[in-house]
């Protein structure tokens, strides 16, 4: 009698796949949005502080970037759990996929307010205008309107490293994929249609990005 | 928390991390020398006329940087042997990474190469200057200024990356410290150790291009 411990693919699994892409979609935005709050925040600290709260804030930012997401995850788990609060992996894996895509946001928001010359924060007061009405009307626009091209890098770059989350067993969309391969001994297929999946994502904003770099150049 | 921390175990396994961050060490740098080399001719073929070259290099350029490094790697190490292609981890990872460096670094190339006016290029010719001298001593040195930090960037990036290779058993610096400690269990000691060996070996990379680049620019970057 023919058996086998292998089930090939069906469309009983289309739940399942749409399932891990939902995670992989919802821990990315997750990581985003608190990533570009959090950035923006350290980043207008960072523009405006002196050198040796720069120093020590930098330094910090550092390590999240020096160091491999795979490790920080892993670490950030393990010592959790050594410590007795263990952490469902969406909230840890949100935890530090937010705190990782901080480190890059703060560098292109600091970027962006720097961008907005003294001289004009010096027209606007000289106008009138209190400290906090220049950041409102003069300096985050003008600032975050230089900066969207970077700021989509980095959110592009977030959704593909949000696939690392898999380690820590959250099911996005590559770990139910492996787990798809490992059931159904068809690794070529489900890569595939994986790849296809991310790059539908992260190609029209690629290019939308390319576009608005070349129409800001104009 | 009372937790015991037991770092001789980690300290007597030090040999075999350090042997370890050679082999990191080993599979970028031989990534990025790869990857260059692949991503001059990807940047030539997008610059290129013919049509074909173009879209090749246009697609493996899109692909590399459009999906995510772990994709790549399992691409590498599950995908192929669907074709009876059985890589060992060290060359699926090395081959993703290769893969990506080259995509990235071809879009580094080309950026370079184009920021540089046609006009020099006439101008360096109305010189008496052929071919060879017009790229020798006029636009590789004005496109390797712009390239380099963006070179070192993704050379750091690959540093990082091939810490992937801990989930297809490579025993580059991530896998031999998953290795360890799950022989002694002592996990938080062994990663706390590898993320500092991974932050000394990054600042070690940009400290000394940093140095490299005052050298070799002369101040007037």
């Amino acid at each position: 009698m023919g058996f086998s411990l292998f089930t090939p693919l069906s469309w009983n699994d289309a739940p399942f796949i749409l399932q891990g892409i939902l995670n992989t979609v919802y821990i990315s935005i997750v990581a985003i949005v608190i990533g570009t709050i959090l950035g923006a925040i350290v980043g207008f600290i960072r523009a405006e502080s002196n050198k040796i709260v720069n120093m020590l804030i930098g330094s910090v930012l550092d390590i999240l970037r020096s160091v491999p997401l795979i490790i920080q995850l892993i670490l950030f788990t393990t010592y959790v759990g050594v410590m007795g609060y263990p952490m469902d992996p969406f909230v840890a894996g949100s935890i530090i996929l937010s705190l990782y895509t901080m480190a890059f946001m703060s560098e292109v928001f600091r970027a962006g307010f720097e961008s907005v010359l003294p001289s004009m924060r010096t027209a606007a007061r000289s106008l009138g205008m209190t400290y906090w009405q220049t950041v409102r009307y003069i300096r985050l626009p003008i600032g975050l309107r230089a900066v969207f091209t970077s700021w989509l890098g980095v959110a592009l770059a977030v959704i593909k490293d949000s696939a690392l989350v898999s380690v820590i067993g959250y099911m996005e969309l590559l770990r139910t994929s492996e787990q798809l391969i490992s059931r159904s001994q068809q690794p070529l297929e489900i890569l595939i249609g994986v790849g296809i999946f991310y790059f539908i994502i992260s190609y029209p904003l690629s290019l939308y990005g390319k576009h608005v770099e070349r129409k800001m150049k104009v | 928390m009372d937790y015991q921390y037991h770092w001789n175990i980690v300290f007597d396994k030090m040999p075999e991390l350090m042997s370890a961050s050679f082999v990191t060490l080993h599979v970028s740098v031989l990534s990025m020398l790869l990857g260059i080399v692949i991503a001059v001719f990807l940047a030539l073929g997008k610059m290129s006329d013919i049509k074909i070259l173009n879209y090749l290099s246009g697609t493996w350029i899109e692909i590399a940087r459009n999906t995510p490094a772990l994709f790549q790697i399992y691409m590498a190490y599950f995908g192929l042997g669907a074709f009876g292609i059985h890589l060992s981890p060290y060359v699926a990872v090395l081959s993703a990474l290769v893969f990506i460096n080259a995509g990235y670094l071809a879009e580094t190339f080309r950026g370079g190469f184009e920021s540089i006016p046609k006009t020099q290029y006439s101008a360096s010719k109305s010189l008496g200057m052929n071919q060879v001298q017009v790229y020798r001593y006029i636009i590789l040195p004005q496109m390797f200024r712009k390239i380099y930090h963006p070179m070192t960037n993704q050379f750091v990036w690959a540093i990082l990356m091939s810490s992937l290779g801990i989930l297809v058993g490579m025993s580059e610096l991530s896998g031999e410290t998953q290795r360890l400690q799950s022989l002694s269990f002592r996990t938080l000691e062994f990663f706390i150790v590898a993320a500092v060996i991974y932050y000394i070996i990054t600042k070690f990379v940009l400290l000394s291009s940093d140095l490299i680049a005052k050298k070799i620019f002369k101040g007037d970057m």
